[in-house]
């Protein structure tokens, strides 16, 4: 195992992390007037289409990741081969990747042709739009190579190596990378990469999805501290 | 019972001249800021007409306020929560800014700075937001003013409906009237409720809805939930702005700057106490006629022995209660009713008032072209429809109306009668059910319309702030700021923020010396 291997896939996962962590808390701790989603739809709406496709797209894909790589063998075996796994996987992902690549495309077309939108973009916003869009291509290219190996071990290793990396064992995670096809690795490196630019972006909308708006009445009063 | 107490506001259209004073002071005090150009906390609409942004009276085109499920609870009429949150990712009923209207500035300089030509040189307009050249404006903020558009496009004002108009769009029976708007401050706010993120919030001490700037996170639902479009994406901070009743001037006991900086002095503001235990129930009220009345039920009386006992309890200060009791508000919205909510069929009870304006009338009826109801003349016959006016203030039900212009034209006969006819006329006030006391009061106030009459603000206790600590540090301050209290977020090197709020030069200016 190479060095470079271990430095990329052991010690920059835990890099990118902690930027993440600490960066989102700082940001969201000194300078939350900055914390958004960034909207610009006021400027120009024809971005509905757009924006719900590549959202739904991601979120499928998010949640794909978290499930598939993060469920241990041991259990989802009781349900799915991995075999079956890896076809699923292909096939769901795939299906979300070009929808979201549909909507990507769209988006990334707004905000470089529209001037109102360009104007007030920031060289963030660019950023993160490109490095989603390579990040997605590297992503659904991989599924592309998959097909040469339809037995899952691949999907496996990289399972492995997600497993690996959550429960602190760098060594064994970038052991378990190091063999697979350069395009999962590209894959890895640029995820991870978004995720060390994730707090200077206005991706940190994520973090704040309300989903506690269900559980909260509808009108919400504040109160002077007072004596008691 | 559980009352809560209200600064509330009521203007007094009938003085109203359209000077847009309160607009323009507003604007410079609160709006003069990059991404909040095209917003206006305060404007004044000419009426009939779409208003700004275009057609926000049109809630089948918004979806603004809320609407009355079978089941008789209500719940905004984007959605309830589920839609609300499914629709996060692009909202369908989102105003575009040319609704509003693209903001522009002009190329002053030009005018110093243009060579010798044989044309005079001209201040051409430029987008604010992309910096470009702009042909032609096709739309401001006040696009309308003094009927300015042709009936046909005026005509689409939601408040026709029900209405014969065209006969309006003839010349003989065309008619107009201001109508200055902000933020209704409501008891039942919609934009409070469909904020996914509950950055808006209602104060309890004086009313005043607010949005947490820190806590917003742009997710622009509440723009579409308020039907009276008066909230605002700021395009360029990424967070919504909304008018926020000049807090900092109402907590030192000193009238919102539209308020005093009014030429016509048709603005009032005092407090209101209200029932919070009875707002969901008056804002569900079946017919949406009845909405105005069942929110006149939620105000509470400030001299009833019951209330004055229960609002002890309930921690409203003593200064409160002498307020209220002095309260111009109170007295014209409830004590005499000629002050009426705008739009209540939006159920969402609206804090902001308005007397209804008389309009030409008098001088016809004397000469006998119009009916006569006595003494008083036939509010049937004034020039502004009544069925128009009522679509405006009470959902379409004339008799509120009615009854405010009659005790106007009541008080006017009643006043009348007695410096000109040297006779006091005591039967019209008996025709229209006002008292003596009453009457006289009422020319107090909306005829003198003094400045200690009209606004009548307690001074907010910060001396029972609970830590005092956090008082002392108010001292020495940075008073209202955006950003993180003195720093201001976005000043300087910021890795987080980017591009600084500061001014970019869309036009570029240069500085002439004189020789």
């Amino acid at each position: 195992m190479s060095n470079l291997n271990f430095i990329l896939y052991g010690v920059y996962p835990y890099i990118a992390f902690i930027v993440l962590l600490v960066g989102s808390w700082i940001r969201f701790d000194t300078n939350q007037y900055s914390w958004k989603a960034s909207s610009s739809q006021l400027l120009r709406g024809n971005m509905r289409m757009a924006s719900v496709l590549m959202h739904l797209g991601v979120l499928l894909i998010l949640g794909g990741h978290f499930v598939g790589l993060l469920t241990p063998e041991s259990i989802y075996h009781h349900v799915i081969s991995s075999q079956a796994k890896q076809l699923v996987a292909m096939t769901i992902g795939g299906l979300a990747g070009v929808m979201m690549l549909v909507g990507l495309l769209m988006l990334i077309y707004r905000r470089l042709t529209d001037e109102r939108v360009r104007a007030n973009s920031r060289f963030s916003d660019v950023l993160v739009l490109f490095l989603l869009l390579i990040q997605l291509l590297l992503g659904l290219s991989s599924i592309v190579v998959s097909t040469h190996h339809l037995d899952g071990s691949v999907m496996v290793l990289l399972a492995t190596w997600a497993q690996k990396t959550v429960t602190w064992q760098p060594m064994e995670a970038a052991e378990a990378i190091s063999s697979v096809h350069i395009i999962y690795k590209l894959h890895v490196f640029f995820g991870l990469t978004l995720l060390l630019v994730f707090p200077f972006t206005r991706l940190v909308h994520i973090l704040s999805v309300p989903i506690w708006y269900f559980g909260r009445n509808y009108q919400i009063v504040r109160r002077k501290q007072q004596y008691r | 019972m559980k009352i809560r107490s209200q600064i509330g506001m009521v203007l007094n259209l009938d003085k109203c001249i359209g000077c847009h004073t309160c607009s323009v002071t507003c604007k410079n005090v609160w709006t003069s800021r990059e991404g909040m150009e095209y917003a206006w906390f305060n404007n004044v609409e000419s009426k009939p007409g779409i208003g700004y942004p275009k057609e926000w009276e049109n809630q089948n085109k918004w979806n603004g306020g809320w609407v009355r499920k079978a089941n008789g609870k209500i719940e905004p009429k984007i959605g309830g929560k589920f839609r609300i949150l499914a629709n996060i990712f692009a909202n369908p009923d989102l105003p575009q800014i040319d609704d509003y209207y693209e903001p522009f500035d002009f190329d002053y300089q030009n005018l110093q700075t243009a060579p010798l030509g044989s044309h005079q040189p001209t201040a051409r307009p430029r987008s604010v937001i992309t910096g470009k050249r702009m042909e032609k404006i096709e739309w401001g903020p006040n696009w309308e003013e003094i009927l300015g558009t042709e009936f046909k496009k005026r005509s689409k004002d939601k408040n026709f409906d029900n209405m014969q108009k065209e006969m309006y769009g003839e010349f003989e029976n065309t008619f107009m009237m201001y109508l200055p708007r902000l933020c209704e401050h409501c008891l039942n706010p919609a934009c409070a409720a469909s904020c996914p993120s509950g950055a808006i919030y209602k104060r309890e001490e004086d009313g005043i809805v607010l949005i947490d700037q820190d806590k917003c996170r742009g997710w622009r639902m509440c723009v579409s939930a308020c039907p009276y479009k008066k909230i605002y994406f700021n395009w360029k901070s990424g967070k919504s702005e909304k008018c926020i009743f000049c807090y900092p001037r109402i907590e030192a006991g000193m009238p919102t700057v539209c308020s005093e900086t009014c030429v016509g002095r048709i603005r009032y503001l005092g407090v209101i106490l209200y029932d919070a235990d009875r707002i969901e129930e008056a804002a569900s009220v079946a017919d949406e006629k009845d909405l105005y009345k069942k929110q006149l039920e939620v105000f509470l009386d400030p001299n009833d022995p019951v209330v004055i006992k229960q609002a002890k309890k309930d921690g409203i200060p003593d200064s409160v209660m002498e307020a209220a009791r002095r309260s111009p508000v109170y007295k014209m919205a409830i004590d005499w009713q000629v002050a009426l909510p705008l739009h209540p069929e939006y159920r969402t009870l609206p804090m902001v008032w308005y007397v209804p304006p008389l309009s030409p009338i008098q001088s016809a009826a004397e000469t006998g072209t119009l009916g006569h109801d006595g003494v008083i003349p036939d509010v049937d016959s004034l020039r502004i429809p009544l069925q128009y006016l009522a679509n405006l203030l009470t959902a379409g039900d004339i008799e509120p109306v009615k009854l405010a212009l009659k005790r106007m034209l009541a008080m006017r006969a009643y006043k009348r009668s007695i410096e000109v006819d040297g006779v006091e006329n005591l039967d019209l006030l008996t025709q229209v059910g006002l008292t003596q006391k009453q009457v006289n009061s009422m020319y107090r106030y909306m005829a003198i319309a003094n400045y200690e009459d009209r606004f009548v603000i307690p001074t907010s206790h910060k001396e029972e702030a609970m830590k005092m600590d956090e008082a002392f540090g108010e001292r020495g301050g940075c008073g209202f700021s955006f950003g993180d209290g003195c720093e201001g977020s976005n000043s300087g090197l910021n890795l987080f923020g980017g591009k600084k709020t500061k001014r970019r030069d869309i036009i570029k200016s240069v500085q002439i010396w004189e020789e």
